[in-house]
């Protein structure tokens, strides 16, 4: 398999009537994974309808002004299974999970709403649990839900319980932060090991368990970001990884601001016991979800300022770089493996499927 | 983690390279039999380092690749009947059947699980009665001895509720069938160090004899690949044909005797037609008489109907080496992983997937010069 | 049709007649069968294989594989072996 044999045979006999794709009529699990296929949903059924030039950014967070203020709006369902799992539950994720995506926008959160629709048949002692794992959380993030709702569907419509959270917040009037704002030379940041709340759901799942305790990193970034905002440093963008891993909104940044970037995967921090579960079930961590990291692009002259202040932050601790954006064109993510050579990051399809083979 | 980290250290590669690159004076052409070999190769770029002198054919050891399209047919059609539930390894559900996927089944209202073992079904059966339980039973002969065990163990247990669709298949007749056929251009082989583990050497040894062939049982670390391809090169050099163990760590000359004679129980060999190849004689493993009861084909009536591919994927000729993926006329246009017409895109390490990724990354980096 | 990974046996143990074990990959423990590995005991380490253990992993062979893949002239090449291992055919990354 050598690189120069790549051409694509220009062979006249080759037959030329197309295939009809296959069709996708109806959905499938890989439409909510957040790879391709959600991608071409979102692009195909959506956005035709909804189209407006604040949803077409297609951020983690509106943007719009009101009065002198610039608001962050956002919207995000949560139907993890199983319901708990070590380090949270739904609840928590709930809370963090929205909290997260206006973090990123560079957003201080001023609340949020939550919509519970429960399941006949679901135990009232299980969603007292769920409500006491968001009221800790909104107390530890400082963020109150100031407005829910909450709907019963049939036994059998929806695994015991769905929560949407919405939220909204106010970005500093002179914060410049985009996806599309990415240059070459900048650096690329991760606030942290990748891949722990994949693995901390799955192993309650897949009866994993861990000589060290493995948790999810389910966390509210707010205070981290604001900690790097503060550090004076020229951010160009910020995502959470949550569905798809870090390699998913790697993808999704390279693509929003057209430029190729390289990760150096021996740098990518992974905890012993994810890279362990990750070997067994067959599984690449930096497609693994995350719930309380993010990666940040930053201009290279405030890579170690940056890194210092989030250092700091208990939530950035182990923060570190990974890897740069090295030019513009052909948006895409290069891994320079162990040995040296580089290989494509891809976006996936559909979800991970873990390995036999 | 221990004997997985050693085996990829990055300054060991380099020694392993070098001697490679020492060895050889005139092209070669050598087939990884296994996609999980295929997978580390893509994951170290080892393609990428070995001299060029070296050619890696990626071979059809890669049971989604190669599990007849019939037997997903058969396994789609029995997903949708009402109170079955079907459990498979995730790697299947998206292996296009005839027109759609176990995906597409589930999605339609089929119950179709993931598992990682076949215990984790045989589990299922047994933690619940009024459901009947279908084991997809795909892969090598890595895999044929856990299928065996569930299903011996579901009738020590007497369970009536559990049952197999036997799909897997023998790798020495895939070798024998690359080999041999017109056009070949393999010289060499590197065997899957665990198929052998269960296995042994023994069955290859024929192949070794009649078709002059290095065969190398080789592991699935980088180390191990590099190695083994230092042993064939080498053979290749020195006009040897012989057997070899590069795996020695895991694999036995008799392989397991425990797994060997358990299988040999439960499992009779039978021809079939693999995708995109042809029928190959005592090719894939079926359920003897005695344990008809937990044959799925046999306990459910399925029919087995003959299968439409796609007349525009060439998945045959890719598995044997005889086309490489871009000159297929559907490659990257109507087939693309996302919608492939045909197994070696859809799994990551077929072929096909496997150009398609590292085309985009040559083909990005060629337009941006 | 191969991923297996190597663990350690920790604990073994009689399932409704099936011989399992527990076995510790690297800081991760799951259940898996020991059926066939019958003279495996604890402390011993198992190439595991969709739940079971299909073969042990024979530590004297691996430490004389290791040795062999070693084999080389070695001198200060560690800090060369990134520049060094240049892929043919690809560019060089600004």
């Amino acid at each position: 398999m050598n690189t120069r044999d790549r051409a694509v045979s220009a062979n006249s006999d080759a037959l030329q009537c197309p295939l009809p794709s296959r069709k996708n009529d109806l959905i499938v699990l890989g439409h909510g994974s957040g790879g391709r296929l959600t991608a071409e949903l979102v692009r195909t059924v959506f956005l035709p309808a909804l189209s407006n030039p604040i949803l077409d950014r297609l951020d983690d967070s509106a943007e719009m002004s009101v009065g002198g203020s610039r608001l962050a709006f956002t919207t995000d369902s949560f139907v993890v299974s199983p319901l708990r799992f070590p380090g949270g539950d739904i609840g928590s994720l709930a809370v963090n999970g929205t909290i997260n995506d206006l973090a990123v926008a560079g957003a201080q959160p001023l609340g949020l709403s939550a919509a519970f629709i429960l399941e006949e048949g679901f135990p009232i002692a299980e969603l007292r649990q769920v409500m006491q794992s968001m009221r800790e959380a909104s107390r530890a993030a400082e963020v109150p839900v100031i407005a829910a709702d909450t709907k019963v569907v049939e036994r059998g419509k929806a695994d015991g319980l769905f929560i949407t959270t919405s939220g909204i917040g106010v970005i500093p009037g002179n914060l410049e932060l985009g996806p599309e704002r990415a240059q070459a030379g900048d650096a690329v940041l991760v606030s942290g090991p990748v891949g722990d709340h994949g693995i901390a759901v799955m192993s309650a799942r897949e009866g994993l368990e861990f000589e060290a305790t493995l948790v999810s990193d389910c966390a509210p970034l707010h205070g981290l970001v604001s900690a790097m905002i503060d550090s004076g440093s020229v951010i160009r963008c910020m995502r959470d990884a949550t569905r798809g891993g870090v390699a998913t909104i790697l993808n999704e940044l390279a693509k929003s601001s057209g430029v190729e970037i390289v990760i150096d995967e021996s740098v990518v921090p992974v905890r012993d016991a994810v890279r362990a579960a990750c070997e067994i079930l067959g599984l690449e961590p930096l497609y693994v979800a995350c719930e309380g990291r993010l990666v940040a692009i930053v201009d290279e002259a405030h890579a170690d300022r940056i890194l210092a202040a989030m250092r700091r932050h208990p939530l950035g601790a182990d923060a570190c770089r990974i890897g740069r954006v090295t030019r513009r064109g052909e948006p895409r993510v290069a891994l320079r493996t162990a040995f040296g050579p580089t290989r494509l990051l891809d976006i996936l399809a559909g979800d991970q499927l873990p390995r036999i083979c | 983690m221990k004997f997985v980290d050693e085996f990829r250290d990055a300054v060991a590669a380099r020694a392993l390279l070098d001697r490679i690159r020492a060895t050889v004076t005139k092209p070669w052409t050598i087939m990884e039999v296994c996609g999980g070999q295929t997978h580390t190769i893509l994951r170290y770029g080892l393609d990428q380092l070995l001299p060029r002198e070296i050619t890696l054919v990626h071979g059809p050891g890669c049971p989604v690749c190669v599990t007849p399209i019939e037997m997903i047919d058969l396994a789609i059609d029995l997903s949708r009947r009402p109170g079955i539930t079907l459990c498979s390894f995730g790697d299947m559900l998206r292996v296009p059947g005839s027109s759609c996927d176990l995906f597409d089944a589930r999605a339609a209202g089929a119950d179709v699980r993931v598992v990682y073992s076949p215990l984790d079904a045989l589990e299922l059966a047994r933690r619940e009665p009024s459901r009947e339980v279908v084991f997809f039973a795909v892969g090598f002969e890595t895999t044929a001895p856990t299928t065996a065990m569930a299903v011996f163990h579901a009738s020590r247990l007497n369970l009536p509720n559990f049952s197999v669709i036997a799909a897997h298949v023998r790798v020495p007749p895939a070798i024998e069938a690359i080999v041999s056929s017109d056009n070949n251009r393999v010289q060499g082989f590197l065997a899957a160090g665990h198929v052998c583990a269960v296995m042994g050497l023994e069955e290859y040894r024929p192949l070794v004899e009649k078709f002059k062939v290095p065969i190398v049982v080789t592991g699935f670390e980088p180390l191990d690949l590099l190695q083994g391809v230092a042993m064939c090169a080498a053979q290749l050099e020195a006009g040897r044909a012989e057997l070899e163990n590069q795996y020695v760590r895991s694999v036995r000359t008799e392989g397991n005797l425990s797994a060997r004679s358990l299988m040999a129980k439960i499992f009779t060999t039978v021809d079939r037609r693999w995708r995109g190849l042809d029928v190959l004689p005592k090719s894939a493993l079926a359920l003897t008489d005695r344990y008809a009861a937990y044959d799925a084909i046999r306990r459910f009536d399925l029919v087995h109907e003959a299968a439409i591919e796609p007349v525009e994927c060439r998945a045959g000729e890719v598995l044997r080496g005889r086309l490489k993926p871009p000159q297929c006329p559907a490659f990257g246009r109507v087939c693309t992983p996302e919608h492939p017409l045909g197994a070696p895109m859809v799994s990551a390490e077929g072929a096909c997937a496997a150009y398609f990724h590292a085309g985009r990354l040559s083909t990005a980096a060629m337009e941006a010069k | 049709m191969c991923l297996a990974v190597p663990g350690r046996i920790v604990r073994i143990v009689d399932q409704q007649g099936l011989r399992m074990g527990d076995v510790d990959f690297g800081g991760v423990t799951r259940r898996v069968c020991l059926a066939y590995v019958p003279e495996a005991v604890a402390g011993d380490y198992a190439i595991v294989h969709a739940g079971f253990a299909i073969s042990t992993l024979d530590r004297e062979e691996a430490a004389r594989t290791l040795e062999l893949m070693r084999q080389v002239e070695v001198q200060d090449i560690q800090q060369d072996i990134q520049a060094d291992m240049q892929p043919h055919g690809q560019e060089d990354e600004p």
